[in-house]
């Protein structure tokens, strides 16, 4: 690796940090535009979830039912801290293993298949997680669950980690900062995976799986990790969006979501780690920009997506300068 | 010496269709045996049910004494029975020298959590993944192209490139499926050089293969498969003088059949 393009990671790593934790904070507190907090809180969370369902793209699958974990580690949290009286910040970790814990349940069976049978089958997963929550005691039926207490103080040894977030002036500002923070840690967390033997592995899946298990890769084992992993980022993404939006509804996640968090990954580019979330702030903001359009909404919205995909097949983030690639494609010869 | 692969009773059946019937063979240590058969003999069923891609209806295969039949294929390859597969199978995406270190997965010592955190272990494991990649493509004559993707690669690089993954899983025994299909003259008596070297290297190599001229150059022993049922075993000479086998390459003698 050349440190060149090792230093201008590391800066454009800082100048994201920078702009998402100071620049546009403080954009926001000028322009008193405090709506965006919300907004943005959302684009940090879909990413969160749509940055799985890239996982799932890494191994070769197409996954259409990442709805069901935001939904089902939204209600997991919604019922601890209603119900339970357990702390948003213990409930958060609790959602997120759930969703892992029933993905290994639901993705044995179901990562057997490949191509159009298993995107149809988690596609009929958001709709199976809604008709649960509808018809399921603990989770309130079509009423849902709603004055959800917003996340307390976290405290180690009586020292105010976190403070509660009732105390903030701008409750939502508490928010962005917590979602964007969770994003940056997803997407860490994300990219040293693909940059990992790990990472290696899943591409060897996604390539040849017949292949992969004659080399002695537990092909059935490696397919449950990365689904485990993506719905565990499924489930935390949904927790964190039902404390902003203080309850839940069967509907809070739908199949529409569940295509959306798809396109993201198609939009942002699958072989990029990173395209997840680009893609999510321009669908985000692109479909709200649309709202001027009216009744064509939909049709410019369809439109402009079916040409993005003909004419940038690896999405948004290949139109970046050569010299800042990932070395994805073409690893770094050695110099030796 | 016991020999190192037992293959008894072997069947296997698709709904009415028997593709494979009672074979059984051995296979000694260190030798070249190779599986050949007309087209749809079952060669390749044989193939696929001692790498246990595919389960028997009946019959088991023992390695080092052991019954590995019914095993999962990764769990196979881990005992160390490896198979290649044909140039068409390879990580498409991926540097030849990347598709190496891949397969070399056998041999990790770190965790997969290891890996992910980079440990100590897991760096040391990656360093010489690497060196015995090199080694492995130097080897079969793949050093010049180790960084080219894999989809670049003409046909004869792709089979050696199939081989260098299948030594990179550090096998006992190599199955070779078809080494030297569709290669001229030159390609072929490469591969044949390759396919010794790999013996060399004190692996037991079981092949199943079209090509006559190179399986009698290479074969220490022979199993011949007619539809499903072996027909004959031994040496490339008792195999060329065998009548069955003639019978069921040349076809009956016109007489025997009333023509």
């Amino acid at each position: 690796m050349k440190p060149a393009k090792n230093g201008l990671r590391v800066a454009a790593v800082a100048v994201f940090l920078l702009v998402v934790f100071v620049v546009v904070p403080a954009a926001i507190a000028a322009s008193g535009r405090t709506d965006l907090y919300y907004t943005l809180s959302s684009v940090a969370l879909l990413s969160i979830a749509s940055g799985g369902v890239w996982l799932t793209f890494y191994i070769g699958r197409i996954n259409i039912g990442q709805g069901a974990y935001s939904l089902v580690g939204g209600y997991v949290s919604a019922i601890l801290v209603t119900t339970y009286g357990v702390s948003f910040w213990v409930s958060l970790p609790i959602a997120g293993l759930f969703c892992a814990t029933a993905s290994v349940l639901v993705g044995l069976p179901i990562l057997r298949l490949r191509g159009v049978y298993f995107a149809m089958v988690t596609l009929i997963l958001t709709e199976v997680a809604r008709l649960a929550a509808l018809a399921l005691p603990i989770t309130g039926g079509a009423k849902g669950i709603t004055n959800i207490p917003p996340p307390g103080a976290i405290r180690i040894f009586g020292l105010t980690v976190v403070p509660a977030f009732d105390t903030f002036a701008e409750r939502n500002a508490a928010f962005y900062f917590l979602s964007v923070t969770m994003m940056v840690l997803a997407f860490a967390a994300l990219w040293r995976l693909v940059n990992s033997r790990l990472g290696r592995l899943f591409a060897a899946l996604r390539q040849n799986e017949d292949l992969a298990s004659s080399m002695g890769l537990n092909v059935p084992m490696l397919r449950v990790l990365a689904y485990a992993i993506s719905s565990f980022l499924g489930g935390v993404g949904g927790a964190i969006f039902v404390a902003i939006a203080q309850s839940i509804y069967p509907s809070s996640f739908t199949v529409n979501d569940s295509v959306n968090f798809m396109l993201n990954c198609f939009l942002g580019g699958l072989s990029y780690v990173f395209g997840p979330m680009l893609g999510t702030l321009v669908l985000y903001f692109g479909w709200d920009l649309l709202f001027q359009a009216g009744e064509y909404q939909l049709l410019i919205y369809s439109g402009v997506m079916i040409l993005l995909m003909l004419l940038l097949p690896n999405g948004l983030l290949s139109l970046r300068p050569p010299a800042i690639r990932p070395s994805l494609r073409m690893p770094a010869k050695r110099t030796s | 010496m016991a020999p190192i692969l037992t293959v008894r009773d072997l069947t296997k059946r698709y709904g009415g269709l028997t593709a494979v019937s009672e074979v059984s063979f051995d296979v000694e240590a260190n030798e070249i045996l190779s599986i050949i058969g007309p087209n749809g003999a079952g060669k390749s069923t044989i193939f696929k049910l001692i790498s246990s891609f595919v389960k028997p209806t009946r019959g088991e295969v023992r390695f080092d004494g052991e019954v590995i039949s019914g095993l999962s294929p990764h769990t196979v390859a881990r005992k160390g029975v490896v198979r290649t597969f044909q140039e068409t199978t390879i990580f498409k995406g991926m540097t030849a020298r990347d598709s190496v270190i891949v397969a070399h997965h056998l041999r990790s010592r770190a965790s997969l959590a290891g890996f992910y955190f980079g440990t100590a272990t897991a760096r040391r494991d990656e360093q010489e993944f690497g060196d015995s990649a090199d080694e492995i493509l130097e080897f079969l004559g793949l050093g010049p192209v180790r960084y080219e993707l894999a989809s670049n690669l003409p046909q004869g690089h792709l089979r050696a490139l199939g081989i260098a993954v299948g030594l990179a899983a550090n096998p006992k025994i190599l199955l070779l499926d078809e080494p030297f299909a569709g290669m001229n003259a030159d390609e072929t008596a490469r591969a044949v050089e390759m396919v010794r070297a790999v013996r060399e290297r004190g692996l037991t190599l079981l092949l199943v293969e079209h090509d006559m001229a190179a399986v009698m150059k290479i074969s220490d022993r022979i199993v011949v498969i007619n539809f499903g049922v072996k027909i004959a075993e031994g040496t490339p000479a008792a195999i060329r003088a065998d009548e069955k086998v003639i019978e069921a390459y040349l076809g009956v003698e016109d007489e025997t059949i009333g023509l």
